[in-house]
């Protein structure tokens, strides 16, 4: 899918005053990539973005395009177009107009201009608008125009800054899925910033997860999901069990965690971390298994008798249909969040309110957090 | 309400719903309050446009219709020569105003410098200073700093008066400019740069189109500001240079005729016009352009 590097970071940092927006950010994109900057609102991603347009200059670091230093060439002489947030559709041109726009800064021919604009529109399913003015469009719509009007030019990397924020629910799905299959047939490489988890995990085939202005982790979606390397990832990404302790036994195919609320941990792999030392054993809440309470504990299949398991009473439950959401309370009072898919038409019966469980994961299952 | 049903009903229940506990105009006390502010405001202009039209020399005594002061009006060669000099001078001084109101606007927009304060508030100035200690400042101004040549050909020999006018009528543009570009979306310009304009053709192609309401608007404010300014310009001119407010206050010295109804009157209406037009640009340039893409 990825070719070869076409834009790296280079220990990049921007401060504006006494803050620091991006923080010694090194990253590298390759061609052809859907490539998702993601993380909390402040987090420093819309300004890497900006500074890859040229908005923003660097205050330390390098921005190469194509091996070639653009740190300090202006927006108007990158090879990068942008789709904006609020879509900045020009309001008093007509749609063409629009999108004939940054080829008429050209210097490309009128009839040429037209014909590419044309194409461009009919690429987001929006030929025979041409002759419209912005405000006769929904939102929807202008954002297609802003897409085009970015795409006709054929920039070597399309920027897209929150580009489904400003849409409804309905429309943000169908959209998904549409730039998907547009950034496959142009074959641009795509680099979108998203506050949104599920947005990146849908349409990106990397992510960067980015924190306070530092860069967390670089990863594909299922890596960043089952693989996180940090607390804040693991929790960002979706929801997640946490479970501190310390590493007692790292051996090389085992290792146990010693946690006060889940009691002893087992892995199935060693984590050659800090002998004795914290760390934190993630667990994804579809990830552990609800069973009917018994005298004695389920034994987990690749853990011994007595590990990853605890006993605990069905606090809360929310049916969603194609899921049931438990929480359960465990000893020590700490609430264990359990996703369990409904395999069939009865299995939301399965369990009700108040009722004593095991509940119980694989020793495959936590990720080990050192972080 | 175009529905055959919808008038019917309106019909019916309008009269009989008693007002609302805030619609205070349809209680008679408003009413009748806001009558005597519209006479209080209008009688005496209209008074001016009907005595204009009366066939007597005095003027005090209505004798009857006739149009022949309008003939007269506009027959009285000074006079003329006075309405020439107020366009002249309202026409440059609005160009002038515009583009200066306008860079002064885009610069308190767009820029952080020191002292941004300090040029806000003294923008403000002219607008609250009273006009007579303008017209002094402008007399000693032109008397001592920059005394103005007399027989300078047209129209430099107005340019005393024109840059008298460009000094209050420019903030106005100024602040009118500003507001609209309050709404302006910083990303189109950002969007333009990206699709490969430069600073100036960005400026140009993206921002003048949304100033632009703004732009007329206060062209035509300064317009009217510059026309029918009296003491500014009765300060600033020299003997030669008689504009049309200050012929009519000469001519009134003699005796009120209907000539300076008449002449008053015409005043008033292209001043109303103006102010009109004005006022439609303003109000329509929140519909125009900008904000049907800005808002979603």
């Amino acid at each position: 899918m990825s070719g070869n590097p076409i834009i790296s970071f280079e220990n990049i940092t921007k401060r504006f005053g006494k803050t620091t927006a991006v923080d010694n950010v090194s990253l590298t994109i390759n061609e052809g990539e859907f490539f998702s900057l993601l993380g909390p609102s402040g987090c420093g991603k819309t300004t890497l973005l900006r500074m890859l347009a040229g908005f923003e200059m660097p205050t330390e670091g390098r921005i190469l395009i194509d091996g070639k230093d653009v740190s300090t060439v202006p927006p108007n002489q990158r090879p990068v177009n942008m789709v904006f947030q609020s879509y900045a559709v020009f309001p008093h041109m007509t749609v063409l107009d629009n999108v004939a726009y940054g080829l008429k800064m050209d210097g490309v021919g009128a009839a040429e201009r037209r014909e590419r604009a044309e194409e461009a529109l009919k690429l987001v399913q929006l030929a025979g608008y041409g002759v419209r003015k912005p405000d006769q469009l929904s939102g929807g719509q202008r954002q297609r125009v802003a897409l085009a009007r970015a795409l006709v030019k054929k920039p070597r990397v399309l920027l897209l800054d929150e580009p489904l924020s400003a849409l409804d629910a309905k429309l943000r799905d169908q959209m998904r899925s549409e730039l998907t299959s547009l950034q496959q047939k142009v074959g641009i490489t795509f680099i979108m910033v998203t506050h949104d988890q599920d947005e990146a995990l849908a349409m990106a085939t990397r992510c960067a997860v980015m924190n306070r202005g530092l860069l967390q982790q670089v990863a594909t979606p299922s890596d960043l999901y089952e693989f996180p390397n940090s607390r804040f990832v693991a929790d960002f990404i979706g929801s997640v069990n946490m479970f501190e302790g310390t590493l007692d036994v790292d051996a090389k195919d085992h290792a146990i965690i010693n946690t006060q609320e889940m009691g002893p941990v087992y892995l199935d792999h060693g984590v050659t971390g800090p002998e004795k030392g914290t760390v934190w054993a993630a667990v994804r809440p579809e990830k552990i298994e609800l069973h009917k309470r018994t005298d004695t504990p389920p034994k987990v299949d690749d853990a011994p008798e007595g590990y990853n398991v605890a006993a605990g009473v069905v606090k809360h439950m929310v049916y969603l249909g194609s899921e049931t959401n438990y929480e359960i309370e465990i000893a020590g009072g700490r609430l264990i969040k359990v996703v369990r898919p409904n395999l069939t038409r009865w299995d939301q019966e399965d369990f009700e309110l108040g009722e004593q469980v095991w509940i119980s994961f694989h020793a495959c299952s936590p990720a080990v957090l050192l972080s | 309400m175009t529905a055959t049903t919808a008038p019917v009903k309106l019909k019916k229940i309008a009269p009989k719903t008693p007002p609302g506990p805030l619609e205070y105009l349809r209680r008679w006390p408003l009413q009748l309050w806001l009558v005597l502010v519209g006479l209080f405001l209008y009688i005496p202009l209209i008074t001016l446009m009907i005595f204009s039209f009366n066939d007597s020399k005095r003027n005090i005594v209505w004798q009857g219709f006739t149009l022949k002061y309008y003939d007269k009006a506009l027959h009285n060669d000074s006079l003329i020569t006075a309405f020439g000099n107020s366009m002249t001078i309202a026409l440059c001084s609005t160009i002038i105003s515009v583009i200066i109101g306008a860079m002064a606007a885009i610069v308190l927009w767009r820029f952080r410098f020191v002292g941004k304060t300090a040029f806000n508030a003294g923008l403000a100035i002219p607008i609250v200073v009273p006009e007579i200690c303008m017209g002094v400042g402008m007399l000693v101004f032109f008397a001592k700093v920059l005394p103005w040549p007399h027989d300078l050909p047209w129209p430099l020999d107005l340019g005393n008066i024109i840059i008298a006018h460009v000094s209050f009528s420019f903030p106005f543009v100024a602040v009118v400019v500003r507001a609209r570009l309050g709404s302006f979306n910083r990303e189109l310009e950002e969007a333009a740069k990206d699709l490969g304009a430069s600073e100036f053709r960005a400026l140009m192609d993206v921002v003048i189109p949304h100033i632009q309401p703004s732009l007329i608007a206060g062209g035509l404010l300064a317009f009217t500001l510059s026309l029918d300014d009296f003491v500014i310009t009765f300060f600033t001119a020299g003997p030669d240079t008689v504009t049309f407010p200050v012929k009519v206050y000469s001519m009134v010295r003699f005796s009120v005729t209907p000539e300076v109804n008449a002449a008053s009157t015409i005043l008033i209406v292209v001043t109303v016009l103006l102010t009109f037009l004005a006022l439609k640009f303003q109000g329509s340039s929140a519909l125009t352009a900008g904000h049907g893409a800005d808002d979603k």
